[in-house]
């Protein structure tokens, strides 16, 4: 007996039209948007074969935070299922029937928890019902048993394999007045074919009686991965598939105005080179998805082929406006503007000057950071295939509804005309949420005969990356005579218009300590920027806790205080009201506007790390020291501590550090949450050593020898709490990450009595050991 | 050219230019997509093969230089994923977005096939060479050590 799933389809309209990028800095916005969410039915994720094997649907993209997991395991937990029978399939690009598939903003397990666990139990409630009626009994003397597998010999089963497996029993749905049962599986057809009951009207489990819901399950793909399964989109290998390798101008959006194009025809393995006018006017304001960047493709019967014939290109690029910009010039800027009154107010109450003023003590000082680049493991890149008029893509986005309306639109075809898939992403860390590789395979491919892969190199992943914006940022702060602050003003100068700031250069005006400060002011002012930019994982945050926090401790020692104590008088305070208008705030607002940062669970992972860090009895020593740290963000909290020494020639050394963290009630897969707290630290620590810089509008670093992340030798032993609260559960993919920046460049000061003001560490005198 | 490669104790007849990296061989050519391009100059391990059972990038390795040589990449490490190191990194469920992974196996297990039972020293030694940029350096470690108790329980 075969299911076929799309008999299963139940549709209700989806009025709310595409997905923007709202949703990423407002995960929880959506019951604002126009129009209700699509019905969700089981039948759409649960698949349930005749020998009780469950097939789950995971909608949303994974890129190594464990979605393919997380989801799935909410539905197998209120299905009644053996997480032993479940096989995870990951779902093509369909939101009318999956929903949200968008991986970002920390938000599938906010977005997920509710509706994947409702869409479990409607799918449980369907199964009962079925073995009602089959029995004539009422559905309320039913109930259901998970399913055993009986292990062979080897306990080291991989996940999703059958290999070793017996199932003696799927699960059942037992009658036990009649002492009846039926396993899912001989249920299976009847049960799709009924109606499926409104979501919110099934019952959930008590958490109490959770089998997979905070039980470590290893990833599904790791298997896979350990024997080296093609899993990832550079791994798609489709029938006569050709290979392509893009050149782009040095210089952002530059144009191609000649080039030796015949000649690379004729060079081996050559199909076609394809000059590309691309769709991008540089202007001082740089949009989220600009549009295609100029460049010449080369198709060839292998990547590498594609490569070598690159290095044969003779072009010569119209630069145009955007080979002005260098390093030099947007600190000259930088420095103007922040003697220069603001631009633009985000946040002001009370009156910062006056307070300033009349303070005891005033601390003022600059901080600055830079632009860094994603270089995910796996470089950018997607497959494509034109045919009959139709698209088929294979794409790694994490964000693939904006990359279809993107290639739709680019490209001049229907939304309806494409399927994409949706692949392993090698890394992401915000990369991904933009498709311009996506457009640019599906553009060769509209050209050309075939199924093409494209890849890009290390060094053009670099060179193109939406980078992280870099920023500068003037402070100050008052302390009045018993070493309490009294007021905080902030003067961030980034880059954009008079109307916009560059994409991840924007700031919230509920950036802490706004609402704790007794008198606070936000300012920003921009400066032009003609230059992709874009979302790094926990974007705007892992600058602003970066300059906030450290800003704070140095205003700390300031006032003669211990960081810690300061910071949870500040959290003390009586928070001054505020709503956010839904456009400024970074994704830690509710649906109504209204802040959420709650000082309760902020102090208590700053209490929690400082207990298990040992804090207050912290050994004071010259040339080691310990910093603290802590940050909300996407809607979790998170406080660290480093335990850092520093030798006579300014070598960093991190010999432990503690994390502590706040997503609430539950922590839905142990383990991989943990991995997601090492990640985090070791991200972060990785981002202190990076820049990328300009000279003459071209990026000057290329590939990880001038772009570092972390090695093995330079990762300390970390350890990660939960702190567990009665908040529904948030999620891990980016608020482990701010705190560990400050929580180091402060542990430096301990140690030194040096301030690091300026990323990345050499530029402040400093480098790892 | 036509070159004779032994992959995975597999001999083929490969036709291409006798510069081509071996990592693009084994990707594009004979469809060992398990072994992963990073960054083409040796910086971050993702390409690491068994070249006569000593780690190598294949990004560097010329093809002409390893003919009548034994390659193994990580779909030969183990006729069935049961390769001590594989088993240590499932048990840990050490991958995140896992694309690094099999250079960090195959360096791993290059590591203990000379050296059963090394110290966080060694480790850090044998394992700077691959990065990782979703952080899974602790659970590595500690697979490492788990593979080389378990090598060391087995026998």
């Amino acid at each position: 007996m075969h299911i076929d799933r799309r008999s299963f389809l139940q549709l209700s309209a989806l009025a709310g039209g595409g997905l923007a990028l709202d949703l990423y800095y407002s995960p929880l916005a959506w019951p604002q948007r126009p129009g209700a969410p699509p019905d969700l039915t089981p039948q759409a994720f649960i698949h349930i074969a005749p020998d009780g094997i469950v097939t789950i649907m995971a909608r949303a993209s994974e890129t190594g935070q464990g979605m393919r997991n997380m989801l799935p395991m909410l539905i197998a937990e209120e299905l009644d299922v053996d997480w032993a029978d479940v096989r995870v399939q990951q779902a093509d690009l369909d939101e009318k029937k999956f929903g949200r598939q968008f991986s970002g903003g920390s938000a599938n397990t906010p977005m997920g928890w509710e509706p994947m666990r409702r869409v479990g139990a409607a799918g449980r409630q369907l199964l009962i019902t079925a073995a009602a009626q089959t029995w004539g009994v009422p559905v309320a003397e039913c109930t259901t048993q998970p399913g055993r597998v009986i292990q062979a010999a080897s306990d080291r089963v991989p996940h999703g394999t059958t290999a070793g497996v017996l199932p003696v029993a799927s699960s059942r749905v037992l009658h036990k007045a009649s002492g009846r049962s039926a396993g899912y599986g001989e249920l299976a057809a009847k049960a799709a074919s009924l109606p499926a009951p409104a979501l919110s009207s099934v019952t959930l489990k008590d958490p109490k009686d959770y089998r997979i819901i905070g039980h470590s399950q290893r990833g599904v793909d790791t298997h896979g991965i350990v024997t080296g399964k093609p899993l990832f989109g550079v791994d798609v290998k489709l029938p006569g598939m050709l290979y392509a390798s893009i050149e782009k101008a040095p210089v952002f959006a530059g144009k191609v105005k000649t080039a030796n194009v015949d000649q690379i025809k004729t060079l081996p393995g050559v199909r076609h080179v394809l000059v590309n006018d691309g769709g991008i006017t540089p202007a001082a304001y740089t949009p989220w998805e600009p549009g295609m960047e100029p460049g010449i493709a080369i198709v060839a019967d292998t990547w590498w082929q594609a490569q070598t014939a690159r290095k044969q290109l003779k072009v010569e690029w119209d630069l145009g406006p955007a080979a002005a910009q260098t390093s030099e010039l947007f600190a000259t800027r930088a420095a103007a503007l922040l003697q220069a009154p603001p631009a633009t107010t985000v946040r002001k109450y009370g009156d910062v000057d006056a307070a300033l003023k009349s303070s005891a003590k005033v601390v003022e000082a600059t901080y600055e950071y830079p632009f860094i680049a994603h270089t995910t493991m796996e470089p950018q890149g997607c497959t494509a295939h034109w045919k009959d008029g139709k698209l088929e893509m294979w794409t790694t986005s994490t964000l693939p509804e904006d990359g279809r309306g993107l290639v739709a639109k680019t490209l001049g075809i229907q939304e309806s005309d494409i399927t994409t898939h949706m692949m392993r992403g090698g890394g992401s860390f915000g990369r991904r949420l933009q498709n311009d590789y996506a457009v640019e395979a599906a553009w060769i491919a509209k050209q050309i005969d075939a199924p093409v892969k494209l890849l890009w190199s290390r060094e053009d992943d670099i060179a193109h990356d939406p980078f992280r914006p870099g920023g500068t940022v003037g402070f100050k702060a008052g302390i009045d005579a018993g070493g309490k602050l009294t007021a905080w003003r902030h003067h961030l100068v980034t880059f954009g218009d008079e109307k916009h700031s560059t994409s991840g250069g924007g700031i919230g005006a509920d950036t802490y300590p706004s609402g704790f400060a007794p008198a606070y002011a936000l300012y920003t002012s921009a400066q032009p920027l003609m230059l992709r930019t874009g979302a790094m994982r926990a974007p705007g945050d892992n600058a602003y806790c970066w300059v906030a926090q450290s800003f704070l401790d140095e205003t700390a020692h300031a006032a003669g205080r211990d960081p810690l104590e300061f910071q949870l008088e500040l959290l003390s305070n009586e928070k001054a009201p505020w709503k956010s208008d839904g456009k400024d705030a970074v994704g830690d607002h509710e649906p109504t506007g209204a802040s959420v940062l709650i000082p309760e669970r902020f102090k208590g992972v700053l209490e929690l790390v400082a207990e298990k860090s040992g804090w207050a009895k912290r050994p004071k020593e010259p040339g080691r020291g310990m910093g603290i740290a802590a940050w909300f963000c996407h809607l979790g909290y998170f406080a660290e501590v480093a335990d850092v020494s520093v030798d006579a020639s300014n070598k960093v050394t991190v010999h432990h550090v503690w994390a502590a963290g706040d997503v609430g009630s539950q922590i839905i897969n142990p383990q991989a949450a943990e991995s997601m707290g090492f990640g985090g630290v070791i991200d972060g620590m990785s981002e202190m050593a990076q820049e990328i810089t300009l000279s003459e509008g071209r990026v000057v670093q290329s590939n990880f020898h001038n772009h570092p992340i972390l090695r093995m030798r330079q990762v300390p032993p970390i350890e990660v709490y939960w702190r567990k609260t009665d908040y529904a559960p948030t999620g891990l993919g980016e608020p482990t990450l701010p705190p560990i920046l400050p929580a180091v460049t402060n542990a430096i000061f301990a140690a030194t009595g040096k301030r690091v003001r300026t990323l990345p560490l050499q530029k402040s005198g400093f480098s790892w050991a | 050219m036509a070159l004779k490669l032994k992959v995975n104790n597999v001999e083929s007849t490969v036709d291409c230019s006798p510069d081509t990296p071996l990592l693009w061989v084994l990707r594009d050519v004979l469809n060992y997509t398990g072994t992963k391009y990073g960054c083409g100059m040796g910086l971050c391990g993702a390409c690491t093969v068994h070249l006569d059972g000593k780690a190598v990038r294949s990004c560097l390795t010329r093809v002409s230089s390893v003919e009548g040589k034994t390659i193994t990449t990580i779909e030969g490490l183990s006729p069935d994923g049961m390769h001590p190191v594989q088993v240590a990194w499932e048990a840990l469920d050490v991958p995140q977005c896992g694309y690094c992974q099999a250079g960090q196996i195959m360096s791993a297990a290059a590591l203990l096939a000379h050296t059963p039972h090394p110290t966080d020293a060694e480790i850090d030694t044998a394992m700077s060479g691959n990065l990782c940029r979703c952080g899974t350096f602790p659970r590595i470690r500690q697979a490492i050590h788990e593979a080389a108790e378990a090598t060391a329980g087995s026998k």
